[in-house]
């Protein structure tokens, strides 16, 4: 794509690539709506700089599985976390980030990883049982 | 099953009359289901069966998170007896056949609940008589049965689509007989989010993620002070930001419209403004304190006044006087405020996450100089409500840009134009008095409620002899039996935008009520439990839900270092809720460990989302407590994002549990009656731990 090298990866990715799954919360890393892996990390999409991803792996929503079949979108079904649910992708994507490196995590490593991620609707209890039941699936 | 931004139009008026016509009345413009568009049983405007068997039902609320596009289905697809997994869900434009539309006070499932009913057993009569026929038997030797309907005597039996073409010829019953509630197949069963796998693919379509055809994106520099207007703009700059396209002044200040949200944001940040900052320049929040603080010395319009409240407190051995404080707070949505338009010559067409599509249509015809018929709104799910969405301001704006600029706009509003651009929860000064009687018995009880009329800014005038009931909600309709009860209402004007706030004024009133009761109860030496086990005594729902949470949160048990407060109240919704908090402080934090609540909504339609409701009530309820607060400052908001306006996160998120009363009465709705009981609850327990009241939010230790 063909974008200013400054514009921040989130509005790359929604306004030109079209990929909407991405949320805009903050602008300034505050509430992981945005958040994406770059080569597998959680990012705050918002305060990427394209220019900074040049060369990496960038995983959206979209991406993370072909079909929902993901353990966590599994499980954040099975669940039934969402209420409003914009904040979700945001939760997922980190949640996903944290089980790459924690297969199993207790829940104040679950606590540590999902901080920087803000639900107004007060799913975090629903949050927090569905990682554990994707790391015991998966 | 998502279907955010139904493009479909209807032909003909209204949507209830079928009557002796083949035609349905509804015809579908853009056609989802081809040629079995003109097949179509459509008795009410709610539903539709078309003969490929699927059930579309309208839902005519906004969904917030609050379920309503699951919950309101449930409700006809029962009565219908469908097929749970036939049933489509269309989120209904703005139309008059429609009633009303707008989305709050927990009314949607309430005020739906007989219509949909009705819409549901019609269209299942309707289906059964046509079976009938066919079968040349009586329609009462036929059922429904998910989808089917069969005559069990023979065993025959024909899906819903095969009988559509023929029960459209029949009249439309006018009162089908409803189901008993033992015949409830969906009703009172955990049916899951119809979203929910959209929301967890990133598919599901939120007002921000609307694109239309040659759409622009704007955003609006506004006058930072309340109530100061645009003197003149320098765009120079704004337009050297590679993106953007043109400066163009609205009513509310100057819209910088790009190629996309981040260069629309950056023309704004170099966009030179000169503003007339108005007389709202020098505003500030401790000074409204004051004003409040100040009124509340003086008598309010009288609102309640049972016995002699102001003699048995003045004469009374055990009395109390103290004042309570709440500050004003803002919404955070998580999706900020959004809208697109497209505005032509003759129309104009809204795309917006918004509570009251109907409200919208009025306020952008009327700002446009249309006709309602010209102005198409469609709604989107919504990332958060909280009653931010309820009034038209921004859809206002993005169809003002749109008319300006020619094309079609999206109006993004950054989260600092969202917390600083809200109309607030409002400000609030509690003065209590009460008396206690040689018994123990709270025998006098005073509540003067001093915070501006937000029916009165909305509608300048409409509030009669300086009482606004509304404002004194949750005061003037406290079920305690307190035999000399005064409630007052102290009303006092700000040039603060303010607005309503999941649950409203009961976010206040609830917070000193319960407080002050539990400071009579100590003044008198008693349980705070026992006291209002007492007062309600002859209020059998109050005292089975104070009950209820009282025994499963193990009340007068709270392991060492913590502490237990408790409190309840009757929300307009007419459900009541009561909440048990367990707290500690820690580092001179109050920490949250577990909230035990107990509601009485009447039938649960969906339990498992009424749990959701009210633990969702709960922690929106305990950001405002631990943390909420907007101040101004030189009629500026001071605070700006998630950094400066803390809401609670998941490791201080407590473990809520749900309990819900058994009943069979009607629905009564759950989005806001968990929040109202939890300032208070924390806030007493607080005060076990500590000893000192806490008389002001957010809660300081």
């Amino acid at each position: 794509v063909d974008v200013p090298a400054e514009m921040p990866l989130l509005w790359a990715l929604r306004d030109v690539i079209g990929l909407t799954g991405t949320k805009y919360g903050c602008g300034m890393a505050q509430c992981g709506a945005c958040t994406v892996h770059l080569d597998g990390q959680a990012v705050r999409s918002c305060s990427v700089p394209v220019s900074a991803v040049a060369g990496k792996s960038v995983t959206t929503i979209e991406g993370l599985s072909a079909d929902g079949s993901h353990p966590l979108q599994r499980a954040w079904v099975a669940e039934q976390v969402p209420q409003c649910g914009y904040c979700q992708s945001g939760q997922i994507m980190q949640a996903a980030s944290l089980l790459a490196t924690t297969p199993a995590p207790t829940d104040a490593e679950i606590d540590s990883a999902m901080a920087g991620n803000i639900c107004r609707c007060g799913t975090y209890s629903r949050i927090r049982a569905a990682i554990h039941l994707a790391a015991k699936e998966s | 099953m998502t279907t955010s931004f139904s493009r479909r139009e209807f032909i003909g008026a209204g949507g209830l009359a079928l009557a002796v016509t083949a035609l349905p009345v509804r015809r579908l413009a853009a056609v989802p289901f081809g040629a079995s568009a003109a097949r179509a049983l459509a008795p009410s405007a709610f539903v539709e069966i078309t003969s490929d068997g699927v059930v579309s039902v309208w839902v005519t609320k906004s969904d917030m998170g609050q379920g309503v596009r699951t919950a309101l289905p449930m409700i006809l697809a029962d009565e219908l007896d469908a097929d749970w997994s036939k049933v489509q869900v269309v989120q209904a434009d703005a139309h008059p056949r429609y009633g009303e539309m707008g989305t709050g006070g927990s009314s949607s499932v309430a005020s739906l609940w007989d219509p949909l009913r009705k819409a549901g057993a019609q269209a299942r009569e309707m289906l059964i008589g046509a079976a009938a026929e066919r079968w040349s038997v009586a329609p009462s030797e036929c059922q429904a049965r998910n989808g089917i309907v069969e005559h069990p005597a023979t065993g025959r039996r024909f899906g819903f689509g095969d009988l559509v073409n023929r029960a459209a010829l029949l009249p439309v019953p006018e009162n089908p007989k409803l189901k008993e509630p033992s015949e409830f197949r969906l009703i009172g069963t955990d049916v899951p989010g119809v979203d929910t796998r959209d929301k967890v693919t990133g598919k599901a379509g939120y007002g921000i993620d609307v694109v239309v055809p040659g759409m622009r994106y704007a955003v609006i520099a506004r006058c930072p002070v309340f109530g100061g207007t645009m003197q003149g703009h320098d765009p120079a700059r704004a337009l050297a930001v590679p993106g953007v396209l043109a400066v163009i002044e609205v009513p509310s200040g100057a819209a910088v419209i790009a190629t996309g949200t981040w260069a629309a944001m950056e023309g704004r940040k170099a966009l030179e403004c000169r503003w007339d900052e108005g007389p709202a320049a020098q505003l500030d929040s401790n000074t409204i304190s004051r004003q409040l603080h100040g009124r509340a010395l003086m008598a309010g319009a009288l609102a309640r006044n049972d016995g002699d409240a102001l003699g048995i407190i003045a004469t009374s051995r055990t009395s109390l006087d103290a004042t309570y404080e709440v500050p004003l707070l803002a919404h955070a949505t998580m999706e900020p405020m959004n809208c697109v338009a497209d505005v032509r010559p003759d129309r104009c067409e809204i795309w917006a996450p918004h509570q009251a599509p109907d409200w919208a249509q009025r306020d952008v015809a009327g700002a446009l100089g249309l006709d309602r018929e010209q102005v198409t709104v469609h709604t989107t799910l919504l990332g958060g409500g909280f009653g931010r969405r309820f009034l038209s301001y921004e859809l206002v704006e993005a169809a003002q840009v749109s008319r300006a600029a020619g094309m079609p706009i999206k109006l993004m509003f950054t989260r600092e134009d969202d917390m600083q651009r809200d109309w607030y929860r409002p400000m609030s000064v509690h003065r209590m008095a009460g008396a206690v009687d040689p018994q123990g018995q709270v025998s006098g009880w005073l509540h003067r409620v001093v915070t501006p009329s937000i029916g009165d800014q909305l509608w300048p005038g409409s509030v009669k002899n300086q009482l606004d009931l509304d404002a004194v909600d949750g005061a003037v309709d406290l079920h305690y039996a307190i035999p000399n009860l005064r409630v007052e209402y102290g009303m006092i004007s700000t040039p603060v935008p303010i607005g309503w706030w999941r649950s409203v004024y009961a976010s206040q009133t609830c917070f000193a009520n319960e407080c002050f009761l539990d400071e009579l109860a100590a003044a008198a030496g008693r349980d705070p439990l026992v006291v209002r086990q007492e007062l309600l005594a002859h209020s059998p729902r109050h005292l089975a839900v104070l009950n209820l949470a009282a025994q499963k949160a193990g009340w007068g048990k709270a392991p060492a270092g913590r502490a237990q407060g408790i409190a309840i109240h009757h929300f307009f919704s007419d459900a009541i809720v009561a909440e048990v908090a367990e707290v500690s402080i820690e580092a001179g934090k109050v920490r949250v460990h577990k909230v035990t609540c107990a509601v009485d909504c009447g039938l649960a339609i969906n339990p498992a989302n009424v749990r959701y409701q009210i633990e969702g009530g709960v922690i929106y309820g305990l950001s405002a407590a631990l943390y909420g607060e907007i101040t101004i400052e030189k009629g500026r908001v001071k605070q700006s994002n998630f950094h400066d306006y803390p809401v609670l996160r998941m490791p201080d998120a407590p473990v809520v549990e749900v309990h819900i009363v058994p009943s069979a009465e009607s629905p009564k709705g759950v989005g806001e009656p968990g929040l109202p009981p939890i300032a208070p609850a924390v806030a007493n327990a607080v005060a076990r731990l500590t000893g000192t009241r806490v008389r002001k939010l957010p809660i300081e230790v």
